[in-house]
């Protein structure tokens, strides 16, 4: 797949190399996603001790934008700051100047008065970070924008089956659900593609894109082929007037929903939250010892210290993957 | 795995660093009638084979042998410095594992390296190690001295003092990582601070 | 009807021009004269009585260019193009008559709103303006405009151009009333059930990218809806900006069938695929939007065999600051008078895949002929409309080098080959570019005002 250039990039005029940020996984080659996993893996040994914290960040700033309301991620962002010994701020869009219509690029000339070394971004339009990268000079993470990308929330992903399952080259995972409008599906897609994991995406036939020219099917029982079942949010959104993707929540539990009898024993099961408990996923799964959920949300916070380590830093060179030998 | 180079003046063989080490953990055993409280931790890179040699010098002379770590200070370099807008200073180098598997309350710490330079890396070490405990003192063996510290860092055991221009540089091989043991003057522009 | 600032007719010579005129069938070098706005002489030696004399050695001399789709936001958007700035620009490109769409603020869907337009054309247009007037009111979709007395007051076709007429009981009754003024109507062909909220093509890119995407058959769909109704009425109609491949096979279909019914294309759709979304640059959004190659062939090859008889640039001016803004929320259009000719000869005439006749000739002949305006041509006796064009002259497009108002291209920072130099429009001089030293035009204003009047 191709990767996406920044917006008017070249009309920058010419100077030192481009900056680093995290906009999209096509942004990432292989050995940067071994290198983002393996310091993830050697963050988690640090927050085991009693003095969590590292120095490493100490006097940078990173500012969080968060125009979607989301506590998991925009909260993963800031404890995975403040681990480092960075300084944060969160600007949230409900309450602040956004709301009075301030558009996207006078809010990142605002915030780049300050400086900030990196500026995470969730935006409900696609594009959003290659604006704030190009209208201040802070490194930009890619908090989710739009339907488009979801960088993090894949890698965290990777790491919880690296760490949960087992080596991931050769593995074959399950995404099922809204794949059409979901970032998350985007992003796993290709971090997938990168590490060698083989997708099958399964789900109505309105919400999986066939331009994408992934395996996908209608079949809910292409499942069972798989390591690991990953599981997409249904919204409601989905089945008012209009829309009509499914005809109704219970026709999508029916035919899609993720219950015990559609897993083998020892599937794993995962879902980037929230999760309409008893619609996409049955309550019994999501409580299940098959289900990676919690661990997601823990591996979240390392997954975040690396990124924001490796986009300001370029990151370590020469860190081994982690063997399959060496995950507890 | 580095490799061998070739060019740069010999300046210990295996011989030498053999005897070198040895005096080392004499010198450890004597300074600390209780072996028991001491604790040697490597810093890595080359530290941590170091370490191990020692402590395996200490466990034949003493009859027992210290507690042994690892400490790795890639997250507490204070070269980590890049602003917005450009390019990382220096490649980060390789991250290993800190391995503290012991409390480190009463213990005396004896950080274990391979050259002292400016004492930024034993300053790092330091506080990564304050991270993880309290110990009761915290020592320093080093087996090359090359001067030119920029902090006030003085080491407690060290195998060679040399003296050095700041175009030089101290190359440490030890088969464990580099297949030989021996240490080398080589002539090189200013790479950073160790 | 079209109307346009009060000018006199120019005196002028143009002397050893390629002449290019396919329809009249010339293709020589010859001298042209004009005399108080008329041609008066097409020759190889004509005597210049006088005149001013332009050497047009090594340039191609055309019938002018006649634009049917263009957007002069006036009234309502002034602050991004006035009849005035749209006209210039025009002018600039080779135009010597542009039809004005009715999706204005207000609409223009009553004879008094068409008539302060006339007005205000009569003051400040550089070249001929003609305007189209709504299908229905407000472009709501539910009533009727009074097309007759549009008519009477000079509205030259009709259109809901923005938004398709979604009923097709409705447009059974346009395509029936229509007929009785005369006027043609041009619609805007698209199945907003289908479409809806889509920002880009529904193809590999939009997938890939998470856009809400407009497929192909939106626009096809209604299309064939048009086409149907067109033949049952046996009315002519004219199909605005196609851009997917099963459009163009429905307009074909229909006139292999007897069918009076005409297509027109822009040039973004003839050059620019869906790859182009990639840069998530917001000029490069348009509705209907830029599709995959395969649609994009099949536009030009429709053009070339003159299925497509007419190329409209769809001109959309957009102020900055709306552009400027993520992909999803940007307005969709894009700006095209002053780019036109030089884009399409620098994308499809000099890599061989048009030829230049043909070009000339769907940038004029084709748009006249389909809303029976007078067609340019280069005859003694007719009034003087007529383009000179400098092949080989090379221009990078800037934003500040745009006399439209507005300045969202899709060829930002491009380089193109081949540049209009001289626009005579009802006789009149009204863009002169050219500048001894061949520095770029457009920027500059013509040369003094009595050079220009001889």
């Amino acid at each position: 797949m191709n990767s996406i250039h920044l917006v008017r990039d070249d009309l920058r005029p010419p100077g030192p190399p481009p900056r680093r940020h995290l906009i999209s996984i096509a942004d990432l080659t292989r050995d940067d996603v071994d290198r983002l996993l393996g310091t993830a893996h050697v963050f988690e040994g640090s927050l085991a001790r009693h003095v969590k914290k590292l120095p490493t960040l100490k006097g940078y700033l990173v500012v969080n934008l968060f125009y979607e309301s989301s506590t998991r991620t925009s909260s993963s962002f800031e404890l995975a700051a403040k681990r480092l010994s960075a300084d944060t701020l969160t600007v949230k869009s409900v309450g602040s100047s956004v709301d009075k219509g301030e558009s996207l690029k006078d809010t990142a000339l605002t915030l780049g008065a300050y400086d900030p070394d990196v500026i995470v971004i969730r935006h409900p339009q696609i594009g959003s970070p290659q604006l704030v990268a190009r209208e201040t000079r802070a490194h930009v993470v890619n908090a989710g924008d739009g339907k488009h990308q979801h960088p993090t929330q894949a890698l965290l992903d990777l790491y919880t089956i690296q760490q949960q399952v087992g080596p991931l080259e050769g593995l074959h995972v399950a995404v099922v659900g809204d794949v059409l409008h979901s970032r998350v599906a985007r992003s796993l897609l290709q971090a997938f593609d990168l590490v060698g994991i083989r997708c099958t995406l399964v789900g109505p036939p309105a919400l999986l894109p066939r331009q994408l020219g992934a395996e996908m099917t209608s079949d809910i029982g292409a499942i069972r082929d798989a390591d690991v079942v990953y599981v997409l949010r249904m919204q409601n959104e989905r089945m008012q007037a209009g829309a009509n993707y499914v005809p109704s929540l219970r026709e999508y539990t029916a035919r899609w929903g993720i219950t015990p009898e559609r897993l083998r024993p020892g599937q794993k099961v995962m879902h980037p939250g929230p999760m309409n408990r008893g619609v996409e996923l049955d309550p019994r799964v999501a409580d299940s010892a098959d289900s990676l959920i919690e661990a997601q949300v823990r591996s979240g916070l390392v997954v975040r210290m690396a990124v924001l380590y490796d986009v300001l830093t370029g990151g370590p060179t020469g860190v081994r993957a982690l063997a399959a030998a060496e995950v507890a | 795995m580095s490799a061998v180079e070739a060019s740069g003046k010999v300046l210990l063989d295996a011989d030498a660093l053999a005897r070198t080490l040895s005096r080392i953990a004499h010198e450890i055993i004597e300074a600390n009638p209780s072996i028991d409280e001491v604790a040697l931790v490597g810093i890595q890179t080359r530290g941590v084979p170091l370490a191990r040699r020692l402590a395996r010098r200490i466990e034949e002379r003493a009859g027992r042998a210290p507690e042994l770590g690892a400490v790795d200070i890639t997250f507490y370099r204070d070269d980590v410095r890049v602003h917005g807008g450009e390019a990382p200073l220096h490649a980060q180098p390789v991250v290993r594992e800190t391995q503290l598997d012991f409390p480190l309350e009463g213990r005396t710490v004896v950080l274990v390296d391979d050259v002292l330079y400016t004492g930024r890396t034993i300053r790092a070490a330091i506080e990564a190690l304050f991270d993880y405990g309290r110990p009761a003192r915290v020592q320093l063996a080093v087996i090359v001295d090359r001067g030119h510290r920029e902090l006030p860092i003085r080491p407690d055991y060290v195998g060679k003092n040399l003296p050095t221009a700041r175009s030089e540089r101290i190359q440490v091989q030890l088969v464990e990582v580099d297949e030989v043991d021996r240490i080398l003057l080589v002539p090189n522009p200013e790479e950073g601070a160790s | 009807m079209l109307w346009s600032k009060e000018r006199q007719g120019d005196n002028v010579v143009f002397r050893g021009a390629r002449v290019l005129d396919s329809v009249e069938g010339i293709d020589a070098i010859l001298d042209v004269r004009i005399d108080n706005g008329v041609i008066t002489a097409v020759a190889e030696q004509v005597s210049a009585n006088g005149h001013r004399v332009v050497d047009a050695t090594g340039l191609v001399l055309a019938p002018a260019f006649v634009d049917p789709h263009v957007h002069l936001r006036t009234p309502g958007r002034e602050d991004e193009e006035t009849i005035a700035s749209g006209t210039s620009a025009a002018a600039a490109g080779g135009y010597c008559a542009i039809l004005a769409m009715p999706n204005t603020d207000p609409i223009v869907d009553s004879a008094d709103t068409l008539g302060s337009l006339a007005e205000t054309a009569k003051r400040e247009a550089e070249i001929p303006v003609g305007f189209l007037a709504a299908i229905t009111r407000g472009q709501g979709g539910e009533e009727l405009t009074e097309m007759g007395e549009l008519a009477d007051a000079g509205a030259v076709a009709f259109s809901d151009d923005g938004v398709p007429v979604a009923s097709a009981g409705l447009m059974r009754r346009a395509l029936q009333y229509a007929s009785v003024t005369g006027r043609l109507l041009a619609l805007h062909c698209e199945e907003t059930t289908l479409s809806r909220g889509g920002h880009v093509h529904e193809g590999a890119v939009a997938a890939e990218l998470g856009f809400a995407a407009y497929p192909s058959v939106a626009e096809s769909v209604m299309v064939e809806r048009d086409l149907s109704l067109a033949a049952y009425e046996e009315q002519q109609v004219h199909l605005l900006h196609l851009s997917a491949a099963e459009s163009v096979a429905a307009l074909r279909r229909a006139r292999e069938s007897g069918g009076r019914a005409s297509g027109e294309v822009t040039p973004h759709h003839l050059v620019l695929t869906d790859e182009a979304v990639r840069s998530l640059d917001p000029n490069v959004k348009m509705n209907p939007p830029v599709r995959a190659e395969r649609d994009r062939v099949a536009l030009l090859d429709a053009l070339r065999d003159g299925t497509i008889e007419a190329i409209a640039t769809d001109h959309a001016p957009h102020a900055r600051h709306e552009k400027d803004v993520p992909f999803e929320a940007a307005p969709f259009g894009v700006t095209g008078l002053e780019t036109a000719f030089s884009v399409l000869y620098t994308e499809l005439v000099e890599p061989g895949l048009l030829q230049l006749a043909t070009l000339l000739e769907r940038l004029s002949a084709g748009p006249s002929r389909i809303f029976g305006l007078e067609r340019p041509r280069i005859a003694a006796g007719a009034p003087a409309n007529l383009v000179l064009l400098d092949l080989g002259a090379v221009t990078r497009v800037t934003a500040d080098g745009f006399r439209s108002r507005s300045a969202n291209s899709w060829l930002l920072g491009r380089t193109l080959r081949g540049r209009v130099t001289m626009t005579v429009a009802a006789g009149a001089v009204v863009y002169d570019g050219r500048r001894l030293d061949g520095a770029r035009p457009g920027a500059e204003a013509p040369a003094s005002p009595a050079a220009e009047r001889e």
